[in-house]
C-alpha cells in the first residue's frame, strides 16, 4: 500500500504547457505510466499536449479544470502555473472539487496562500505544498519533480519540508536496501496545505510502513507539534521507528533561509527546540543529513 | 524587504493611521529647516537603520557616555547639534552585530507626551494560516523577553480573511490592551486600518513597539517596523522604491540580480549548493566538523550554467573564504551543468583555495567525468560527510 497516490490515481496538470510542467509531465508519464490524464489552460481548450518524445502519448487541453475533471475523472492535479497565477489556480482546482492537489510552484505571496487556505478549510480537497517536490510512491505514481531514478519500492515512509534533502533520505534508503513506500514533500512555505501530523497519521495507518524519516528545518513550531502528536499517538499504541533531521543548526535569526518559511523569528523556530522535542517523542535524530539510511538501519536492528 | 521607521509610518498614515508629524533628513544641513517644521517644544532625533535597538544602541565614533541612536531635544539648536553628532557615524545595537550601521537618514519628528506604552503586531501565524494580531500591554520592551518571562501578558489574535477584524476581534484586542474612553475609540478605528494596511501592502511583518497613550488620552504608533513579503514585490512598485540598498550586503544584492538565495555569513568555507534545506545542512555539517560557514546559497532547482558561474563569483569575491565546498544532489538539475558551470567560473576568476565537489542525482558519472577531465584542482567527495571533512580538512592543511 501507500499513502495519497498509487496507480490508479489519475492525474491532471495545470500549467502543463510551460517549459516546467511539459518537463515534469514527460518525466512522469516515463515513470512507470503515471497516468497523467489532461493538461488546462484557459486560452487552449481544445488544443492537444504532446510531449516531444517519439511514440509518447499526447495528453488533451482543456479550458477549466471541471471540465477536465468531468471528461477524465482525474483525482489529482499538479500545479506549475507561476507564482502570480498559482493561487487562482489551486481555488479553481478546489471548486472543481478535485480530491488532492499538489502545488510544485515556488515564490507564492503568502496573503494569497492564507485565502487559499481559507477556501481549503471548508472544501473536500487536500493540498500538499506550494514550494514542495511533490509526492511519489516507488513504481506505481510521480507527482511533481522528485528524481524518480533514486527510489526503490520498500518499508520506509519519508516526509520532508525540504525537497533535495527528501532525495537524501530517498537516495541512502535505498542503498541501505530499505527502500521506500512514499515519500511526500510537504513545502517550505510558511503557510501550506499539509503538515507534518497530517502525513504521520497516514504513514502510522499504512500496513506497508515499517519505518519513518522525517525531515524539518528551522523555523515555525510544526515539528514541535508533530512531536508532540506523536508522543500522544504513541500513548495509544500507535507508533514507528523515526529517524529525524532538522536543517538550519547555524542558521543566524532573522534571516530567511531560501525557503519562505525558514526564518528564525521572534526568538522561535530555531532547531535545537526541534531536536529536542523530536528526540522527546522517541525520534532518532541524525546531526548528519549524510547518515539517514544508516542511523534508520541500526536503529531498525535495536528494535527488532 | 525591511523599509525604514519613516517609510513605514508614511505607509501607515496613508491609510489613516495615528502617527506623529515628522521629517527625514539626510545631512546636518537639512536638521534646522526640519525641525521648524514642527511645533516642538519637544522634538525626537531618531536614527534610520533597518536594526532594531536604536535607543540603546552606542556610537562607535563617540564616547561611551554619549547618548543612543534616539535622542530628545529641547530646542531647535539641539536638534541640529544631535543630527551632527549622530549622522554619518555608526551605530551597534543588539541587533546590528558588532559591525554596527552607519547612519545616513534620521527622522526628526514631534515629541509625544507618553501615557502608557503598548506592544501592538501583525504576522502571519502558521499554526492557524491567518494574520494574526500579537497584543501585549508590555510596550516599549523587547517582546520576546516578555514571551519568555510573562506569556500571559501577550495576546496572539488570528483574523479569519473571509470576515476581517470584527467589532468582537477589535473590541478583544482593546480589551487585552487595556484601553478605555478616547483610546478604545482610536483602537476600535485604528486596528481595522492596521490589518487592511498589511493585507494590501502584502507585509510579512507590521509591529508598533510601542503604541503609546498620550496624555491627552489618544493613541499614537511611537515606532513602526515593516516588513514586506519578497514574493509579493511584483505587485507592489511603490513599496520596491522605497528599498534602501545602503541596507544591505553587496553580495547578497548581486545575488538577488540573479535570482540566487544568498546569505553572508561569519565563516571561512563558502557553499554553493541546491536546495534550501540541503543548503541549510550543508552550513550545519561543516560546523560539525569545526569550521564555519562564510554564506547560505541556494542555486535553485533549475539553475542554467550561467547562474552557477554567477554563484560561484559570489562566493569567490567574499576576502574571508578559504575554501569551497559545492554540494549538489541533482534531481531536476543536471550533475553536468553544474560541473560546466564551475569550470566556466573558475576559468574566469580563478581558483585561490581549496574546492571539494560532491555531485549525485542525475547525469552524476558526467559531472564527475567534466570536473576529472579538466585537470583542475578540485577534491571530490562522495557523499556530504565526506566532502565537509575535506573541505574541513583543506582548509586547516591551507592555513
Amino acid at each position: 500500500m501507500s499513502i495519497l497516490v498509487d496507480k490508479d490515481t489519475k492525474i491532471i496538470v495545470q500549467g502543463l504547457t510551460g517549459k516546467t510542467g511539459t518537463f515534469h509531465t514527460e518525466q512522469a508519464l516515463e515513470y512507470f505510466g503515471t497516468k497523467m490524464v489532461a493538461g488546462v489552460h484557459p486560452k487552449k481548450g481544445g488544443e492537444t499536449w504532446s510531449s516531444g518524445i517519439e511514440g509518447a502519448a499526447e495528453l488533451p487541453i482543456f479550458a477549466s479544470v471541471k471540465e477536465a475533471k468531468d471528461a477524465t475523472g482525474a483525482n489529482a492535479s499538479v500545479v506549475y502555473v507561476p507564482p502570480a497565477g498559482a493561487a487562482a489556480a489551486i481555488i479553481e482546482a478546489i471548486d472543481a472539487e478535485i480530491p488532492f492537489i499538489v502545488c510544485i510552484t515556488e515564490g507564492i505571496p503568502v496573503a494569497d496562500m492564507v485565502k487559499v487556505k481559507a477556501r481549503l478549510d471548508n472544501s473536500n480537497s487536500r493540498l500538499l505544498g506550494p514550494n514542495c517536490p511533490g509526492v511519489l510512491t516507488p513504481e506505481e505514481c510521480k507527482i511533481g519533480i522528485m528524481p524518480g531514478s533514486i527510489f526503490k519500492k520498500g518499508s520506509v515512509g519519508i516526509v520532508s519540508r525540504s525537497g533535495t534533502l527528501t532525495y537524501e533520505a530517498v537516495f541512502q534508503t535505498s542503498q541501505e536496501g530499505l527502500g521506500q513506500t512514499t515519500a511526500v514533500g510537504i513545502g517550505g512555505d510558511p503557510v501550506k496545505g499539509t503538515e507534518f501530523i497530517d502525513m504521520l497519521d497516514m504513514f502510522l495507518d499504512d500496513p506497508e510502513t515499517e519505518s519513518i524519516i522525517m525531515i524539518g528545518e528551522i523555523g515555525g513550531s510544526a515539528e514541535e507539534e508533530a512531536a508532540e502528536w506523536l508522543q500522544e499517538q504513541a500513548k495509544k499504541g500507535r507508533k514507528k521507528p523515526m529517524v529525524g533531521f532538522i536543517a538550519g543548526r547555524t542558521a543566524p535569526p532573522g534571516r530567511t533561509m531560501g525557503h519562505a518559511g525558514a526564518v528564525i523569528s521572534g526568538g522561535k523556530g530555531g532547531a535545537e527546540d526541534k531536536i529536542a522535542a523530536m528526540e522527546a517523542a522517541g525520534i532518532r535524530v541524525s546531526p548528519s543529513p549524510a547518515k539517514l539510511g544508516k542511523t534508520l538501519v541500526e536503529l531498525l536492528k535495536e528494535t527488532a | 524587504m525591511n523599509i525604514h521607521e519613516y517609510q513605514a509610518k508614511a505607509v501607515l498614515k496613508e491609510y489613516g493611521a495615528p502617527v506623529a508629524e515628522g521629517v527625514a533628513i539626510f545631512s546636518a544641513d537639512e536638521a534646522e529647516a526640519a525641525a521648524k517644521k514642527l511645533p516642538g517644544p519637544l522634538w525626537v532625533v531618531k536614527s534610520q537603520i533597518h536594526a532594531g535597538g536604536r535607543g540603546k544602541g552606542k556610537f562607535k565614533e563617540l564616547p561611551a557616555d554619549a547618548k543612543g541612536g534616539v535622542r530628545l531635544a529641547f530646542s531647535i539648536d539641539e536638534v541640529i547639534a544631535n543630527a551632527k553628532d549622530m549622522l554619518g557615524n555608526t551605530l551597534v545595537t543588539a541587533q546590528t552585530g558588532d559591525a554596527g550601521k552607519v547612519v545616513n537618514r534620521l527622522y526628526i519628528e514631534d515629541g509625544a507626551d507618553i501615557e502608557r506604552e503598548l506592544y501592538l503586531s501583525l504576522l502571519v501565524d502558521r499554526s492557524s494560516g491567518q494574520v494574526a494580531f500579537v497584543a501585549s500591554t508590555e510596550g516599549g520592551m523587547d517582546i520576546e523577553e516578555v514571551a519568555h518571562s510573562t506569556p500571559e501578558k501577550i495576546l496572539t489574535l488570528p483574523i479569519n480573511p473571509l470576515d476581517g477584524v470584527t467589532d468582537e476581534k477589535a473590541g478583544q484586542l482593546c480589551d487585552a490592551l487595556k484601553l478605555e474612553g478616547d483610546a478604545r475609540a482610536d483602537g476600535l478605528k485604528l486596528f481595522p486600518i492596521l490589518y487592511k494596511a498589511f493585507v494590501e501592502k502584502d507585509m510579512s511583518l507590521l509591529e508598533i513597539n510601542p503604541l503609546i497613550v498620550m496624555k491627552d488620552g489618544h493613541l499614537r504608533v511611537l515606532d513602526a517596523k515593516v516588513s514586506f513579503d519578497g514574493n509579493a514585490l511584483f505587485r507592489h512598485e511603490d513599496i520596491v522604491a522605497l528599498r534602501d540598498k545602503t541596507e544591505e550586503d553587496e553580495k547578497e544584492i548581486e545575488a538577488s540580480k540573479h535570482d540566487l538565495a544568498y546569505v553572508a555569513l561569519d565563516g571561512n568555507i563558502g557553499c554553493m549548493v541546491n536546495g534550501a534545506g540541503l543548503a541549510m545542512a550543508t552550513m550545519d555539517i561543516i560546523k560539525l566538523y569545526g569550521a564555519e560557514p562564510a554564506n547560505f546559497l541556494d542555486v535553485g532547482g533549475g539553475a542554467s550554467k550561467e547562474k552557477v558561474t554567477a554563484a560561484f563569483k559570489i562566493i569567490t569575491s567574499d576576502p574571508n573564504v578559504k575554501g569551497i565546498l559545492v554540494n549538489i544532489f541533482g534531481g531536476i538539475m543536471r550533475c553536468d551543468v553544474i560541473a560546466e558551470g564551475v569550470l566556466a567560473a573558475v576559468k574566469e576568476v580563478g581558483l585561490q583555495v581549496p574546492l571539494v565537489v560532491r555531485l549525485e542525482g542525475t547525469n552524476v558519472e558526467l559531472g564527475k567525468k567534466i570536473i576529472s577531465e579538466s585537470g583542475l584542482n578540485v577534491i571530490p567527495a562522495d557523499d556530504l560527510d565526506d566532502a565537509a571533512q575535506k573541505i574541513v580538512a583543506a582548509v586547516k592543511e591551507a592555513n
